[in-house]
């Protein structure tokens, strides 16, 4: 069972559908109408990510249960699957259930998920959001421009794909920064607010989970340790052009940590909460 | 029914001309350039089938679900029962794959159809695409309102000279 290409197949799920579910929060509360429909877009591309990276995961989690009991499993339809799943309180209760791309999404409870921390925080007001969007789609773009080379298929072919649409996400937060950062009092002290609320969440992209350690070494993972100074390059950029100090202009500083090992902030709960309740409530449900 | 034994590729992707986009319906799927492939396969039942080789424009494409439905219905509609759709990711979709008739329809359904050169699909900051024509009156006197438009593959422009608003198909 490669437990690995798993856990690190579902930390890269989990960080794209995390943000995106975070960030499609917005809709209909956008500043004006075509930046709603942006942020909108965005979330799109990001839950469509993450659909073909829990759709892999799924087919993974099902072949190494096959070969654990040595059989198919019982249950033979998705959707008796996630009702079952649901009724035995998710994942780790049911081992006998099908994997399906909504029970990964639906049905795992915080501990289970392996998002960076920086992906669950609240939107904050539009600077922070656009922030965490800059920080995030930054390292993205650099981690999908390894990953397409990786030796997996599946996930080379997923991030070559994905990477097209984060090039746009990079491209428009990037602006965003420097419209806010370089714009009025109002707009630079909240984007120098934003800064202080989230920077100490950006070094745990670049500390290395076991099973990301492990993934590299087979080939298929992506070495986040490498992304580092070209992430740093990308903002101290940015920054500059958006008038910004870098909070730590020699390295990273304090960083907090524990999101890929399923430790998760307080606000995981709520996004879960918010995006796993109707089929929690009423298991299998469609419409 | 149908016997494959004596049908062709070519005629599995006439029948995909009249499948068409759901979310721009002018356009079929074989104008869009989301057909990759089409196979003919032997099953160990002996009826012959069809593969059908997809790739979605974008990673969350919500008309993938309807296209693929739709490939069905039309199949079947002609009597082929035994159809396989496979989803593929790479090469990823490009707009390059968007055949002339198509960016034609487009143009005239109201839509900008995508440069046929790429331009701005970079990280390059602010950056715009030069001589996006308007659809309604052919100025090329236009501008950017928005990079995401009412649906991911779409921009929204608006032309200085006639003041129309329009989606512009972005090059991708």
């Amino acid at each position: 069972m490669n437990n690995t290409l798993i856990d690190y197949t579902l930390h890269l799920a989990d960080n794209a559908l995390i943000i995106g579910q975070r960030n499609s929060e917005w809709c209909g509360h956008g500043p004006v109408l075509e930046q709603d429909i942006a942020l909108t877009n965005i979330s799109l591309d990001l839950i469509g990510q993450a659909r073909s990276l829990y759709q892999y995961a799924a087919e993974l989690i099902n072949d190494s249960r096959r070969l654990s009991t040595g059989n198919t499993p019982s249950i033979p339809t998705s959707r008796e699957g996630r009702g079952e799943a649901s009724s035995l309180n998710g994942m780790n209760t049911a081992g006998r259930c099908e994997a399906t791309e909504d029970t990964l999404a639906y049905l795992r409870d915080s501990r289970e998920y392996k998002n960076c921390l920086l992906t669950e925080l609240p939107n904050g007001d539009w600077a922070q959001t656009m922030l965490r969007q800059f920080f995030f789609s930054t390292w993205q773009f650099l981690l999908y421009q390894r990953l397409q080379h990786s030796s997996n298929t599946r996930l080379a072919a997923i991030a070559e794909k994905s990477l097209k649409e984060v090039t746009y996400h990079v491209r428009w937060s990037s602006e965003w920064i420097i419209r806010l950062g370089d714009g009025t009092e109002e707009s630079h002290a909240r984007m120098r607010h934003a800064i202080d609320e989230l920077w100490m969440y950006t070094g745990e992209l670049f500390i290395p989970a076991e099973y990301e350690l492990n993934a590299f070494k087979q080939g298929a993972g992506v070495d986040v340790t490498s992304l580092k100074d070209e992430w740093h390059q990308r903002v101290n950029e940015i920054f500059a052009e958006a008038m910004l100090p870098v909070p730590a202009a020699n390295g990273q500083g304090f960083s907090h940590t524990g999101g890929k090992q399923g430790l998760h902030t307080e606000y995981i709960g709520f996004v879960l909460a918010e995006m796993q309740y109707m089929q929690r409530t009423y298991p299998g449900c469609e419409w | 029914m149908n016997t494959t034994t004596n049908i062709s590729t070519q005629h599995i992707w006439s029948i995909l001309e009249d499948v068409t986009d759901p979310e721009v319906p002018v356009l079929s799927v074989v104008d869009l350039g989301v057909i990759r492939d089409i196979k003919l396969f032997s099953s160990s039942t002996g009826e012959d089938g069809i593969e059908v080789v997809i790739t979605p424009t974008y990673s969350g494409c919500p008309a993938m679900d309807v296209i693929r439905m739709n490939i069905r219905m039309a199949l079947l509609q002609h009597g082929f029962r035994n159809v396989q759709i496979t989803t593929v990711l790479s090469p990823a979709w490009t707009t390059d794959w968007m055949s002339e008739a198509g960016k034609q329809k487009l143009k005239v359904y109201g839509i900008a159809p995508p440069n046929p050169k790429q331009q701005v699909c970079n990280t390059q900051l602010f950056a715009e695409e030069e001589a996006i024509q308007c659809p309604h009156c052919n100025s090329y006197n236009t501008r950017r309102i928005s990079e995401f438009g009412s649906t991911a593959c779409k921009a929204l422009y608006q032309c200085n000279d006639c003041h129309e608003p329009f989606d512009y198909f972005k090059c991708h």
